[in-house]
């Protein structure tokens, strides 16, 4: 580490980041001290997200300003909500929630489409100063019920459809849930027993700042990520997070106070609250919020029509827009759109170079994970893209590339060409705090100070990182994880199922596609009525998201001698490669050769 | 092929993407998407699976008219009808 009186330096394999001095006099760099400034956390150790977010800009001249921006259900306008209006609204659903007896730390889990009720809802439980856990709508009832019972909710806000249809068959099953809180539709009011109607339950509460002091360690946001074994994690972040959210939104997506931001991810991911929500909210920006599916013209009109600047999307939805224009629909380039980025998979090089030639802008491709609460690594706008890459770490991240030394510990290689797994160095601002009620899980995800990422990298001689693939069997589908056991345990609830095997395979559109082998029970008929029977099954249970595309059948599964599906064989086995190393597998289960 | 046996073919496609929906409790006028769980790659297997059932191209552009329902029957007998009937 160099240093002199004026200027810092600390210098990393990745070059030298420029370092500050913080309130504390610690060195630190120095883009998260603008960050703090910009947040105006400076040396008071306060810090709320749902206050930072919704209030900064709420008074003086930028209260007038559009935070939030909805395209109409019919495309044809925008509804907007001012700065003030969501300062307002948030801090009477927080006022609301103390009054329901809603304490600190507590769990809200929100499970909503992108109406004007989440984006408050989020906020006003940020400001009570309770643990936000915001769940996809596209979950099918079984993930749902894992994650509420996981989290311990206190409350959950849904909407009437969503809870008659996934949830209330289930109530039972959550003791510890509350109050179930109703965004209803105003002609809908049918009676739905044990619930609270939204607009009801807030009648009472004032709109003026429930003032809970929350600090930077406090729980925030809790966002469930999937592993390899059956039960998902449920990843604790702190208020703090908002620093790292600040400072890459900056940095990675160039976003300013009056930029017009979409983020077309699913608020019930990461991303969606991260940069769907909240970055920009930090930054004063206007988020552009469509809620309608997916359709190739329209996001190109809502990109014009909403004034886009910044654009931050997946590698699925892209490619599914290459498809579209390639098939003759015709894309007029927006006129607004200043950066494009993208996240949640690798993107291919040919998919930045159609944007620039459709957008005029490159796709700025980028990696992080829930674990890290905001984006590590970056194509950043200020620096040429390298299409097919990662990026290289943002400002005062530090990125290693290690291999696990089989009795703990990594070794880290130094080499300008390296492959093996991504590991960051540890206490970064946005780092998560622990996997709820699995802190044994949390230890095993360090090593000699890093955090490791489960992700297979290689860093080229100029810096730049590329992904290779997960560690482990978690299947990357259209920007989601996905546990295969999750779905194999579903699979296997049904009474046909004797055993079944998830694998993801390579699939042009979405980057892997989730399938199942399934080894029917004796007496099963094991034709493509069953096959379709279960799909239906996997379906209902999980959801169009995480249910298989296609099912097929086996006589049996390769196991290792521990008794572990080989996932990577089945794989390996359906795309025709070579099957590797095979000493691991238990000799009565070796099936014939495909 | 008259209305009600392309019907039935659309039926039959959407049963083989999404075999856990009611499609007689679909309402024909209604997006399609706001009431059977069809994410983005099953709706693309919705298109190519009309295609091989009815041995028609349809073309990307065309894509945003199929929304409902109607939409998707209404555009298979426009482009089906004066061949077959």
């Amino acid at each position: 580490m160099g240093e002199n009186a004026s200027v810092l330096f600390r210098e990393s394999g990745d070059g030298e980041t420029l370092m500050s001095r913080d309130a504390g006099d610690r060195l630190v760099p120095d883009a998260w001290v603008a960050a703090r400034t910009g947040l105006g956390m400076d040396g008071l150790g306060v810090m709320n997200l749902g206050v930072a977010a919704a209030d900064r800009h709420a008074c003086g001249p930028w209260a007038k300003m559009t935070a939030l921006s909805f395209v109409t259900p019919d495309g044809a306008g925008m509804q907007d909500i001012s700065y003030a209006e969501l300062a307002h609204r948030s801090n009477r659903f927080a006022n609301g929630l103390r009054a329901l007896g809603v304490v600190r730390g507590e769990r809200v889990f929100v499970l909503l489409e992108r109406c004007p009720a989440l984006y408050v809802a989020v906020l006003g439980a940020l400001k009570a100063g309770a643990v936000v856990a915001p769940l996809s709508a596209a979950f099918g009832p079984e993930p749902i019920r894992v994650r509420l019972a996981l989290g311990g909710a206190a409350v959950l806000v849904t909407d009437a459809p969503c809870y008659r249809d996934k949830l209330a068959p289930m109530r039972a099953q959550w003791p510890s849930l509350r109050q179930v809180l109703l965004v209803r539709e105003a002609d809908n009011k049918q009676e739905l027993p044990g619930t609270i109607d939204l607009v009801e339950a807030l009648a009472a509460a004032d709109d003026t700042p429930p003032g809970i002091a929350t600090g930077p360690d406090d729980p925030a946001l809790l966002h469930f990520t999937s592993g390899t074994t059956g039960t998902p994690k449920g990843v604790l972040h702190g208020h703090g997070v908002g620093l790292n959210l600040f400072s890459s939104a900056r940095e990675a997506l160039d976003l300013h106070a009056a930029d017009r931001f979409w983020c077309t991810a699913d608020p019930g991911w990461v991303t969606g609250t991260a940069y769907g929500i909240l970055a920009p909210l930090l930054h004063g920006a206007t988020v552009v919020v469509d809620a309608g599916p997916f359709d190739a013209r329209r996001w190109f009109e809502v990109l014009e029509r909403a004034r886009v600047s910044v654009w931050y999307s997946t590698p699925t939805a892209i490619r599914l827009l290459m498809r579209a224009h390639a098939a003759g629909v015709k894309l007029p380039r927006p006129t607004g759109l200043r950066v494009a980025a993208s996240c949640g998979e690798p993107l291919d090089p040919g998919a930045v170079r159609w944007g620039e030639r459709v957008l005029g802008r490159p796709f700025h491709d980028n990696w992080w994970q829930t674990e890290t609460g905001a984006i590590m690594l970056a194509n950043i706008p200020a620096r040429q893209v390298t299409p097919g890459a990662m990026g290289r770490p943002l400002a005062g991240i530090e990125a290693r590339v290690v291999h696990r030394k089989s009795g703990g510990g990594v070794t880290v290689i130094d080499t300008p060409e390296a492959t093996g797994e991504l590991a960051l160095v540890a206490g970064w601002p946005s780092m998560f705090r622990d996997y709820l009620g699995a802190h044994d899980r949390y230890g095993a995800c360090f090593a000699d100070g890093l955090y490791l990422s489960g992700d297979l990298v290689r860093r080229d001689a100029r810096g730049d990182y590329w992904f290779l693939g997960r560690a482990d069997d978690v299947i990357k589908s259209s920007g989601h994880l996905i546990g295969p056991c999750e779905v194999e345990r579903v699979l296997m609830a049904h009474p046909a199922v004797a055993e079944a095997a998830v694998i993801g395979l390579p699939d042009p559109t979405c980057g892997e596609r989730v399938e199942a082998v399934v080894v029917g029970h004796a007496g099963a008929t094991l034709d493509e009525a069953l096959a379709r029977t279960l799909l239906a099954h996997a379906r209902t249970h999980l959801g169009a998201v995480m249910a298989p595309k296609r099912i097929t059948f086996a006589a049996a599964l390769p196991h290792t001698r521990s008794g572990k599906i080989m996932r990577r064989l089945l794989r390996a086995r359906a795309l025709g490669l070579p099957e590797g190393d095979l000493s691991m597998l238990e000799h009565a289960e070796v099936p014939n050769e495909p | 092929m008259n209305r009600d046996e392309i019907r039935a073919g659309v039926h039959e496609t959407l049963a083989r993407i999404a075999p856990e929906a009611d499609l007689t409790a679909i309402r024909a006028d209604r997006l399609l998407r706001r009431q059977i769980d069809l994410d983005s790659m099953d709706w693309l297997n919705v298109i190519v699976g009309l295609h091989e059932r009815f041995g028609l191209d349809i073309p990307g552009r065309d894509y945003g008219r199929l929304g409902t329902l109607d939409e998707i029957v209404d555009y298979l007998v426009a482009h089906l009808g004066g061949e077959r009937e």
